[in-house]
């Protein structure tokens, strides 16, 4: 048995194609106990942690972060026994020969069943490695043409000890750290290149080498639009895969493009918005507010031995404000639900949060039977774990209302867009100090601009100004506020 | 007597700690058997509302035996587990969180007793004495359940929900015709199902027949809280074993989580059985720790605040906590119990991994006993078929 073994993904759920990689638990070099996690994926119905299968050293990682990869496809490599010593200098030959393990590569996928070759038995649930270009057995029997239309010379003897081989090997991708998904560059040796009959005739038609091209269909072959870019002069260079939309610097190909798969949070967040913004009727207000009084009511707030070690933000009081004017006008948390509006007693706050994958808005369930440290303490754990990607999908759903704030990145305001099923929802903007007339005189003052976004079928003029009037009262004294209205 | 803390027959039964599932009820004194708290205490007894006292008198032997089966069980189930997630299985439904309802359970059957399972209860497989790598054959697809049903007294594994129960209804109705109830030798039947499954028409008709023809049965509900994402509170405005009543016998709940709590509730059930007293629903009151399947991602329907509220009623731990403080256990028996199970799962993946493929033609052998001229046709059809192909051996 080959000292380094590959982990090809497995079907973690039941006829699944493919598999997102989320998140790397190990780094090469790492040794590894059996059932150790390794890594964690993302499917279509889940997302798993991936145990190690076999103890001993990561010595490869075939894929990044944010990479979706082919049921079969190698995943990460580890060396069995990495106390025996140095491995062989990893030529790409040789990991190309270590890496299939002889006695699975032999398998053959169409031999479900059959007798197992090399001692390899999990054909049928296990996966050995990806070999690239489907098989179809050969079938006893004159020219039958093989899958991939390369025609069998002569009717192969019907006791042949080694089965004709029609489709040969396929080249397996270098097997080399993050590489690049390309759409599978398999093209058949001899000039051979795959691609169906209409799709011949139109790079004929359009004069285009078919076997210039890199096929971007399945298995390596080459589809119409591999032909029109061709055709268009646009070179077909397989194009890298980001590794997170908007994080890193974009990746241009030759035309000064770069095309990110709409996928995960960004392809649910662009649903999101688009569905909210064209079905419920927004409306956004603006009030600016001295806020003064507020910033040194946090000042005090966090000197008190209590409050020492929590986080402590703007962002704190303005929830509080939101919270208390819900208690006033109940009807701003509220869901239009075509024939009636229901009102909630509960808050559940959500607080938009800017992450590595994207905008997600988990929420605070039930924000409003808070006191104001426990207030404290969710949104600081609620923005930890949502920084780190761990926010769990029960945590994003059910929001009633939602606070956006958009000050951290420097800015005034903005007209925010509802989130699906919210009536209401805060912009808070940057705290600066500005002139502003206090007691009759232009002074320096910490003010802010707060934006509200409401639905209007709910929420009339009147009931937004109020509600907003009342966030802001209480910003600009929320000592009094809090006397006046608890 | 068991070994109780007689501070604990002082208190009396205790509520169960709140749950925290948001619009759930969590059963309080006086609806929930149990004689063991999640804190380690012994209860030393407990009537249920109609009178029945539940007990148990256990040598410490036995309680150590119990929390070796705990142990074991759990730690073949991760293993089963990890080895889908490694490609080895095509699915797994883990039991994890429901150990107790079902050592409990499955310790309290007699020899002679006959259990119909779901997919879920390899804790009552293990407890009946079969090989534990039988399911991973079934789970792996390359066989369909290969233990004798009638040796180990241990029906294969049903997949369609609630099934079984017509069939186990069926079989205690069988015992009753056969004259084999009514002494204290006499046999009977336990049908397993879910929360989700008490929904089925299937499980209602088992209800009436058996109540109806007094079967010797013994319906053990482990309400795991879901029915795969759906809630409990979706699923029944009253609490389950409550339906008992409508259709003619009793039900009685008992703490899932507590392995002392269910051996006693099923053996009294199984006992009442075997005399000839008709059935009984038991609703164990559980919850399941992990997903539905391997398939499943419990994250997207529950939070996790209610898993940690749960974590805190582990059935194992309270078992190790009263081993402990009651001078049952050392710590050397507890790591002696860790190696042994830590040993058994590595030996249950080397022989998972080693599993054959069938061969394709024995996809035929068990369709008749004794065949039929169709199946026949088909099997010769598919052996030309698969003799057309080079390389062939068949």
């Amino acid at each position: 048995m080959s000292r380094v073994r590959e982990f090809p993904l497995p079907d973690l759920g039941e006829g699944l194609t493919e598999g997102e990689i989320l998140k790397w638990l190990v780094q090469i070099g790492d040794i590894v106990e059996l059932n150790q996690p390794v890594v964690e994926v993302e499917t279509a119905k889940a997302a798993v942690e991936i145990p190690a299968k076999w103890a001993g050293k990561i010595t490869a990682i075939f894929h990044g972060e944010g990479t979706v990869v082919d049921v079969g496809s190698p995943i990460f490599a580890v060396d069995t026994d990495p106390g025996a010593g140095d491995l062989p200098e990893p030529s790409a030959a040789s990991l190309a020969a270590v890496e299939i393990a002889p006695a699975e590569g032999a398998v053959e996928p169409g031999l479900i069943g059959g007798p197992a070759p090399g001692g390899r038995t999990a054909v049928l649930v296990g996966y050995g490695p990806k070999t690239g270009a489907a098989k179809r057995r050969p079938r006893k029997g004159a020219g039958v043409p093989a899958s991939n239309g390369v025609p069998v010379a002569a009717p192969a003897p019907v006791a042949a000890p080694e089965p004709v081989r029609a489709a040969p090997e396929p080249v397996r991708p270098a097997a080399v750290a993050p590489a690049p998904r390309s759409g599978g560059s398999v093209s058949a040796p001899g000039g051979l290149v795959l691609a169906k009959p209409p799709v011949r005739k139109l790079a004929k038609d359009l004069g285009v080498d078919l076997r210039t091209l890199t096929g971007s269909g399945p298995l390596g072959s080459i589809t119409r639009d591999d032909v029109h870019l061709a055709a268009s002069g646009v070179a077909t260079a397989a194009e890298p895969a980001p590794a997170g939309p908007g994080t890193v610097a974009p990746a241009f190909g030759p035309d000064r493009e770069q095309r990110i798969p709409v996928k995960g949070v960004r392809k649910l967040t662009a649903q999101n918005m688009v569905a909210s913004a064209f079905t419920a009727p927004h409306v956004t207000e603006f009030l600016t507010v001295d806020v003064t009084r507020s910033m040194k009511a946090l000042d005090r707030l966090r000197k008190r031995r209590e409050w020492q070690d929590v986080r402590v933000s703007p962002l704190l009081l303005v929830a509080k404000a939101v919270l208390l004017a819900v208690g006033r006008y109940p009807m701003v948390n509220s869901t239009w639900a075509g024939e009636e509006i229901v009102v909630k007693e509960y808050v559940n706050l959500g607080i938009a949060a800017a992450t590595e994958r994207g905008l997600i808005v988990p929420n605070i369930k039930d924000a409003g039977r808070l006191t104001m440290r426990e207030l404290a303490d969710a949104m600081t754990a609620l923005v930890q774990t949502a920084k780190a990607g761990r926010t769990a999908p029960a945590d994003m759903s059910g929001g009633t209302l939602t606070i956006t704030n958009v000050g951290v990145f420097g800015v005034d305001t903005g007209t925010p867009i509802l989130p699906p099923g919210e009536s209401a929802i805060l912009a808070f903007g940057a705290v600066r100090e500005m002139p502003w007339v206090h007691k009759g005189k232009v002074k320096v003052r910490q003010v802010t601009t707060l934006g509200l976004s409401f639905d209007h079928r709910i929420i009339d003029g009147e009931l937004g100004s109020k509600f907003l009037r009342d966030v802001g009262d209480f910003l600009a004294d929320p000592e009094a506020a809090l006397l006046g209205w608890t | 007597m068991a070994k109780g803390d007689p501070a604990g027959t002082a208190r009396g039964r205790r509520a169960t700690p709140r749950s925290a599932r948001s619009g759930g009820k969590s059963p309080g004194t006086g609806d929930l058997v149990q004689l063991l708290t999640p804190e380690g205490d012994r209860i030393d007894k407990v009537t249920w509302s109609d009178g029945t006292e539940y007990r148990v008198d256990f040598t410490d032997e036995e309680y150590r035996g119990l929390y070796r089966d705990l142990v074991l069980v759990r730690k073949l189930d991760a293993e089963a587990t990890a080895l889908q997630r490694q490609g080895e299985l095509g699915i797994w439904a883990s039991l994890l969180g429901q150990e107790a309802a079902q050592v409990g359970s499955g310790r309290a059957l007699r020899p002679q007793d006959m259990a119909f399972p779901t997919y879920r209860e390899h804790g009552v497989l293990y407890c009946r004495g079969i090989d534990p790598i039988m399911p991973l054959g079934l789970f792996r697809g390359v066989d369909l359940g290969g233990w004798d049903p009638n040796e180990f007294k241990f029906n294969m594994y049903t997949i369609v929900i609630g099934a079984q129960t017509l069939h186990a209804t069926g079989y205690a109705m069988g015992v009753n015709m056969d004259g084999k109830t009514g002494t204290d030798d006499g046999e009977a039947v336990i049908a397993y199902f879910g929360d989700g499954a008490s929904a089925q028409g299937d499980v209602n008709e088992a209800f009436i027949w058996s109540a109806v023809f007094n079967a010797p049965i013994v319906f053990f509900c482990q309400n795991n809280q879901y029915a795969i994402s759906e809630p409990l509170e979706r699923q029944t405005r009253i609490p389950l074993y409550q339906r008992a009543a409508g259709f003619g016998f009793p039900g009685v709940r008992v703490d899932g989580n507590d392995v002392l709590a269910t051996y006693a509730v099923t053996r009294a059930a199984l006992d009442n059985a075997r005399h000839g007293q008709g059935p009984t629903l038991i609703e164990a009151y559980t919850y399941r720790m992990g997903a539905h399947t391997t398939t499943d991602d419990p994250t997207r329907y529950r939070i996790a605040s209610e898993v940690e509220a749960w974590q805190a009623k582990d059935p194992i731990a309270r078992v190790r906590a009263f081993l402990t403080k009651q001078g049952i256990a050392d710590d050397t028996f507890l790591a002696e119990v860790e190696e042994q199970a830590k040993q058994e799962a590595l030996r249950l993946r080397e022989r998972v991994l080693e599993m054959p493929d069938p061969e394709p033609l024995t996809l035929f052998d068990h369709v008749f006993p004794n065949g039929s001229p169709e199946v026949d046709a088909q099997r010769e059809f598919t052996a030309r078929y698969l003799d057309s192909f080079e390389g062939s051996v068949h």
